[in-house]
């Protein structure tokens, strides 16, 4: 028997919190259909989330492509159905990637070696210094803490998710979110050993009553502990942390069945969320906003 | 015995790749230090090292701590008192310093920062071992009391100071008297 997934027709770090909650029902071994039909939008998170959750089947699922064109030509442009076509069964018309404009700063791109994390360093530099000067008006020097924090955030795939992942960046509108803003939004998934088995992986590591995913984001996102001993351990997500409070973005990571958010100015999620339906591995975002006077720095 | 390494030349034999001029991640970062260090293995008793970002893109958190905190540590470590690797860094711009500035806070380490003005020193030191730097970088060679009136302190304070500052190896100590690491660099320039 085959369990259907309905893929949410806007997919973002938010609604793909739904396909998780379906997914949770469905026993590791069963059969899966994911349907993207009827889906019309997806964000980067979406796109490599969905990526990460065909790694974690032990039967390849089927994925049946979004019908609208355009969304499937985007999809396409954003090398997605080049490493879905090794996860799932692609059922439906998958286009072929045409040239053009393009609102993709970083296709999605494998992280599995350090070299991967160069590569991408290197390939989004030119690019996002001219959206974060000419679009969000940033500093120029924000660009560098950018790639910085993206850096980091990729090699946290590298030292501690113990298996593949992908990361994508993206510039676009937010029309009814942020009035039109231009915002760049960066995903980076994995479905490793996440937070907490990370952290528990330790050595000499004590775990209190307390101890869950919940706590374990806190440990590593708000407190920079790591699973090394190395007192210059944990400075990556100490930086991010630094960077996304400079410019007031906003920085999210999903682990187990939590997450934690640092949330800027300009937006109303919530701190922690914790009782999550469960998911492998860890979905890191970092979201941009234009700068606007009156708004965020 | 003076060394000039470019740091961005390492990188490149490091990963074999002439592409990439960013110094990012912890292997890579481990890789280039350990490349640094054999390059100074064959140093005599005392050595000076040019540490020379100029063409080095950017550099992150992880591979800045890899690069210049443990480059430092190691050489005020124990062991290496019978052998005084002293560095002084170049080209070292805002795109570097971010990371460079948050891993010198995380050990409370200083350096010598060599920039088109001069040198000064950077990093974790205080008010008063800074001025006494500043003393001895000014007069080019110094005692403990050139610097005492400086910091405004008794000769023996200003003696630990400045042996303090050369166990950080930031000073060289030349027979009784005191260099600066960038001062003598300046002086061959």
């Amino acid at each position: 028997m085959t369990s259907v997934i309905t893929v949410p027709p806007s997919l973002d770090d938010h609604t793909f919190e739904q396909v998780v909650e379906q997914l949770a029902a469905v026993p590791p071994d069963a059969r899966l259909l994911l349907d993207a039909r009827h889906t019309r939008w997806s964000s980067p998170y979406g796109l490599t989330a969905l990526l990460t959750l065909g790694q974690t089947r032990a039967e390849r699922p089927t994925l049946a492509v979004p019908e609208a064109e355009e969304t499937a030509g985007y999809w396409a442009r954003a090398g997605f159905f080049k490493y879905a076509d090794e996860l799932f069964e692609l059922s439906g018309a998958v286009p072929r990637v045409r040239g053009g404009e393009s609102s993709v700063l970083l296709e999605i791109t494998p992280v599995v070696k350090s070299e991967d994390v160069h590569d991408v360093v290197g390939r989004i530099q030119q690019q996002a210094t001219r959206i974060l000067t000419t679009e969000l008006h940033y500093d120029a020097k924000a660009t560098v803490g950018f790639a910085m924090s993206l850096s980091e955030i990729c090699q946290n795939i590298v030292e501690h998710a113990g298996r593949g992942g992908w990361v994508a960046v993206q510039a676009y509108t937010w029309r009814k979110r942020l009035g039109n803003r231009r915002v760049v939004v960066v995903a980076v998934c994995d479905a490793g050993l996440g937070f907490r088995q990370s952290l528990e992986s330790a050595p000499g590591r004590v775990l209190d009553d307390r101890w869950d995913d919940g706590k374990a984001l806190e440990d590593a996102v708000v407190r920079g502990v790591s699973r090394f001993r190395d007192p210059g351990r944990g400075q990556g997500i100490a930086g991010v942390r630094r960077f996304i409070s400079r410019w007031d973005a906003k920085l999210s990571v999903r682990s187990g069945t939590a997450k934690i958010a640092l949330i800027p100015s300009w937006d109303e999620d919530v701190p922690l969320q914790e009782g999550l339906a469960p998911f492998p591995g860890a979905q890191v975002q970092v979201t941009l906003a234009e700068r606007v006077s009156g708004g965020p720095r | 015995m003076m060394i000039h390494i470019d740091v961005s030349s390492v990188l490149r034999q490091t990963l074999s790749c002439e592409l990439y001029s960013n110094l990012v991640t912890r292997p890579t970062g481990a890789a280039v230090r350990t490349q640094i260090e054999a390059l100074l293995a064959d140093s005599r008793e005392r050595s000076l090292t040019v540490i020379d970002f100029s063409h080095v893109g950017m550099i992150d958190f992880s591979c800045a701590d890899e690069v210049v905190a443990k480059l430092l540590l190691r050489s005020v470590a124990e062991e290496r008192v019978q052998r005084e690797a002293y560095f002084l860094f170049r080209g070292v711009t805002d795109d570097h310093w971010d990371a460079i500035e948050s891993v010198l806070e995380r050990h409370g380490l200083a350096l010598v920062l060599q920039t088109d003005d001069g040198c000064r020193v950077v990093g974790t030191v205080n008010d008063r071992e800074r001025r006494a730097w500043e003393t001895v970088y000014e007069l080019g060679r110094a005692l403990p009391a050139d610097v005492a009136p400086a910091i405004g302190a008794p000769q023996d304070d200003a003696a630990r100071l400045l042996d303090g500052l050369h166990r950080r190896r930031l000073l060289m100590r030349l027979d009784d008297g005191y260099v600066a690491v960038g001062g003598l660099a300046d002086r061959r320039a």
